[in-house]
């Protein structure tokens, strides 16, 4: 695997290799000395043409723990008003012997311009392309999920992949990279997926998708889903007439106090997801994010040690400790 | 093909004597051609013997095919305002390669073709260069600001004699002001040339809306955007009697529409590119921004749909839509990049490729979508003409048999943008002659016409 780009071209044994890998690595957080010595000397640069402070710090600190140095390239805005171009900027980074660039991009595709035009040979890791995909993020999803599971059944997470389970993501499917990585991840692993959204929020043209599409919140949950994901709603969308009032989304598609009580009435062993940051009181109701159910916080540890199995993975080369 | 000269042919106001020995007009029976001084003199097998004199240029044709010399009816030359993309001259090469006999400039140039100036500049800058007939459309509106109808009368009785008017880029959308050009056009008999795109529908659109957006997370270009457009100016055409023309149609429900609107007998026509007869939308997922073009590439579906169109006549012409641009315009991120793809010098092996070669058209068709009919919806005088004796010596000499590998670097055009780079289309232009003269020979550029710069 020399970059990695999307899930959609992720096979069950590629995703597996990561997952356990990153297993290892959550054990480094562990440890009071936090480190490996295993990218000493090679250099990770943090390319980010979007804000998000906490994908960044995220890639940051696993680059860190396994002792990278690390170069933070913050572009505000698209890389044309500021008036270089996305390949001047990226061989620039390059004539500083960049090992590896993690991309967070506004643009579909930017990273897989980086790593198929030639411009640059270090290894591209996507950290968020548009609309498009964030594979770290469903990586530690299912990392999540893998977890989850080995609680509740007192089994083992390594060589383990998601056959059998069932996860419901809520919301804004259309402009969601999250949503798109997890649908590929999660079913390439055995998972079923299902996907609710007002369908507004929802693209054309899913048909060939292997997720089911409901609209209807309640139908999804009663299924005792293994988990149930909440997307992030940019509240902007609503001034685009996507929904006609936060109170209206909340009411149908947020994960409100009266559906918590309905899932723990049922006895469901339903894990609560949110890639943050969160939005209370509109997809997500505070009981919710804050029970015990709510795998938020071990979602962003996940990230971490997700990160840091990617990075090992791309510049070594090789799945073994 | 030889090209012997007997002697050095005398060009004494005239543009000499070349007899085409065993062509095939129209890929029919083979024949010879006399072309003398602009003019096609004679058409028979046998004029050789007599015809050949010490002044006639003989080229040996093999049973190539003749054609009328090609019209496009829709080419973005770039000047004023972006000669870095392309200019009169180099994409007047590029149609004459290409086997262009005229081109239709599209207004979208800066300042944009909505004076009597602007247009008579290009005109004259077409006539300087020589290569090829180049026929100015006027803007709808001024600026293509979609507000206010441009001096539309002025352009037509200027030096340019416009005809044909587009905001093309950008679609008369305001449904009034499009009735109001369709009308005033009738004054003059011109045609207003819709470039069919819904604004609001196609906010921020990057591709096709369907599977492959749904994948990739651009914003989709619904197929509706256009067919509304369509629906609604094929009813307006009708209502007040004028004839409107149809931009790069591009999906099947348009095709339905325009075959619904005949039908009823609204005089519209129709165009499709050639690059919406051959690519998908499932190029879009290299995010390589050589497949970005407005209308953008649809499914397979509506690439099927647009050449059964072309073959039942439903779809009247091709024109490429030829939209040069810079490389550091292409070779960025996809949504940064420019909409547009070249096309004059690979229209005629893409229309082989996909409508001959598969069956569905003759090359008399070809003549007719690629030539005739152009012309004639821009009421273009001395193209589009049969292969007879007395008419303009407009031709193209096309060998179908040829093989190339498109290679952009090789392009007379400034553009780099091709997307068939690499691929292996059939047929190669020989030979094309403008007004008499022979722009192209042996598949190369020799000089414009004798008569360029001088008139």
């Amino acid at each position: 695997m020399k970059h990695l780009l999307s899930t959609q071209e992720l096979t069950r044994d590629e995703a597996i290799a990561i997952l356990d890998t990153a297993d290892r690595m959550a054990e480094v957080g562990q440890q009071s000395v936090k480190k490996l010595p295993a990218l000493r000397g090679r250099t990770v640069v943090n390319l980010f043409f979007e804000d998000s402070t906490r994908t960044r710090i995220s890639f940051e600190t696993a680059a860190k723990r396994l002792s990278a140095d690390v170069i933070n390239f913050s572009a505000k805005g698209s890389s044309v008003s500021k008036g270089e171009s996305l390949k001047d900027t990226a061989q620039t980074l390059m004539a500083m012997n960049a090992d590896a660039v993690v991309i967070r991009h506004g643009t579909s595709g930017a990273p897989q311009r980086l790593a198929t035009t030639g411009w640059i040979d270090a290894a591209v890791l996507n950290a968020g392309d548009g609309k498009h995909e964030h594979p770290t993020q469903a990586l530690l999803d299912v990392m999540t999920l893998r977890q989850h599971r080995a609680n509740l059944t007192g089994g083992e997470t390594q060589g383990t992949d998601l056959e059998g389970m069932h996860v419901v993501i809520v919301g804004d499917i259309l402009h969601s990279r999250v949503a798109r990585s997890n649908m590929w991840l999660l079913t390439t692993l055995g998972a079923r997926v299902t996907f609710v959204a007002p369908p507004t929020l929802l693209p054309v043209g899913t048909q060939h998708w292997p997720a089911r599409i409901v609209f209807d919140l309640d139908e999804a949950l009663a299924e005792n889903p293994d988990a149930v994901m909440l997307l992030r709603v940019q509240r902007e969308r609503m001034h685009a007439a996507f929904f006609p009032s936060e109170a209206e989304y909340a009411r149908w598609w947020g994960l409100t106090p009266e559906r918590l009580d309905a899932l723990d009435r049922a006895g469901a062993t339903t894990a609560i997801m949110h890639p943050g940051p969160m939005n209370r009181g509109l997809e997500i109701s505070s009981e919710a994010a804050d029970s015990p159910r709510s795998t938020v916080l071990r979602q962003v540890s996940n990230g971490v040690a997700v990160r840091m199995a990617c990075l090992y993975l791309l510049l070594t080369g090789d799945d073994a400790q | 093909m030889n090209t012997q000269t007997t002697e050095t042919r005398e060009t004494t106001g005239g543009t000499g004597r070349w007899l085409l020995k065993g062509v095939s007009p129209l890929g029919e029976e083979a024949t010879d051609v006399l072309v003398v001084d602009g003019l096609i003199a004679q058409v028979g097998a046998g004029l050789s013997d007599d015809d050949l004199d010490e002044r006639t240029t003989v080229i040996e044709c093999g049973g190539q095919i003749l054609l009328p010399g090609l019209v496009d009816i829709h080419t973005h030359l770039r000047e004023p305002g972006r000669e870095d993309a392309e200019t009169v001259e180099t994409g007047t090469r590029a149609a004459a390669k290409g086997g262009y006999t005229a081109v239709f400039a599209m207004a979208n140039s800066n300042p944009v073709a909505d004076t009597a100036g602007v247009v008579e500049q290009v005109w004259g800058l077409g006539r300087d260069a020589g290569w090829t007939q180049v026929q100015p459309i006027g803007a709808v509106t001024v600026g293509l600001g979609g507000k206010q109808l441009a001096e539309i009368g002025a352009m037509a009785e200027s030096r340019a004699q416009v005809r044909v008017f587009s905001d093309d880029g950008k679609c008369v959308y305001d449904p009034l002001l499009m009735r109001r050009a369709l009308e005033y056009v009738k004054t003059f008999d011109g045609v207003v040339a819709q470039h069919a795109q819904e604004p609001r529908l196609t906010e921020d659109a990057q591709m096709n809306e369907g599977t492959v957006s749904a994948d990739l997370g651009l914003t989709g270009w619904p197929a509706v955007a256009e067919e509304a457009i369509i629906a609604r100016d094929v009813l307006l055409a009708q209502h007040v009697g004028s004839r409107v023309h149809i931009c790069h149609l591009s999906t099947k429900g348009s095709v339905e529409l325009i075959r619904w609107a005949k039908e009823r007998g609204v005089d519209v026509t129709a165009e499709v590119t050639p690059h919406h007869l051959l690519l998908t939308d499932e190029l879009v997922r290299t995010f390589d921004p050589v497949y970005k073009v407005n209308p953008p590439l649809r499914t397979d579906e509506d690439v099927q749909a647009v050449r059964a169109a072309v073959a039942d006549g439903t779809i009247d012409v091709v024109g490429t839509d030829h939209a040069p641009h810079p490389t550091e315009d292409k070779e960025c991120e996809w949504t940064c990049a420019a909409m547009g793809m070249t096309g004059l010098e690979t229209a005629l092996s893409v229309v082989q490729h996909t409508l001959v070669d598969t069956g569905a058209i003759t090359w008399r068709d070809v003549a007719r979508i690629m030539s005739r009919t152009p012309a004639e919806i821009g009421r273009l005088r001395g193209q589009g003409r049969p292969i007879e004796p007395g008419e303009p010596a407009n031709l193209v000499l096309f060998d179908p048999a040829a093989e190339t590998v498109v290679d952009p670097a090789t392009h007379a055009s400034k553009g780099r943008n091709s997307p068939y780079r690499g691929l292996r289309l059939p047929g190669a232009v020989k030979a094309t002659f403008f007004q008499g003269h022979p722009v192209v020979l042996d598949g190369a550029l020799t000089q414009p016409h004798p008569a360029a710069g001088g008139r």
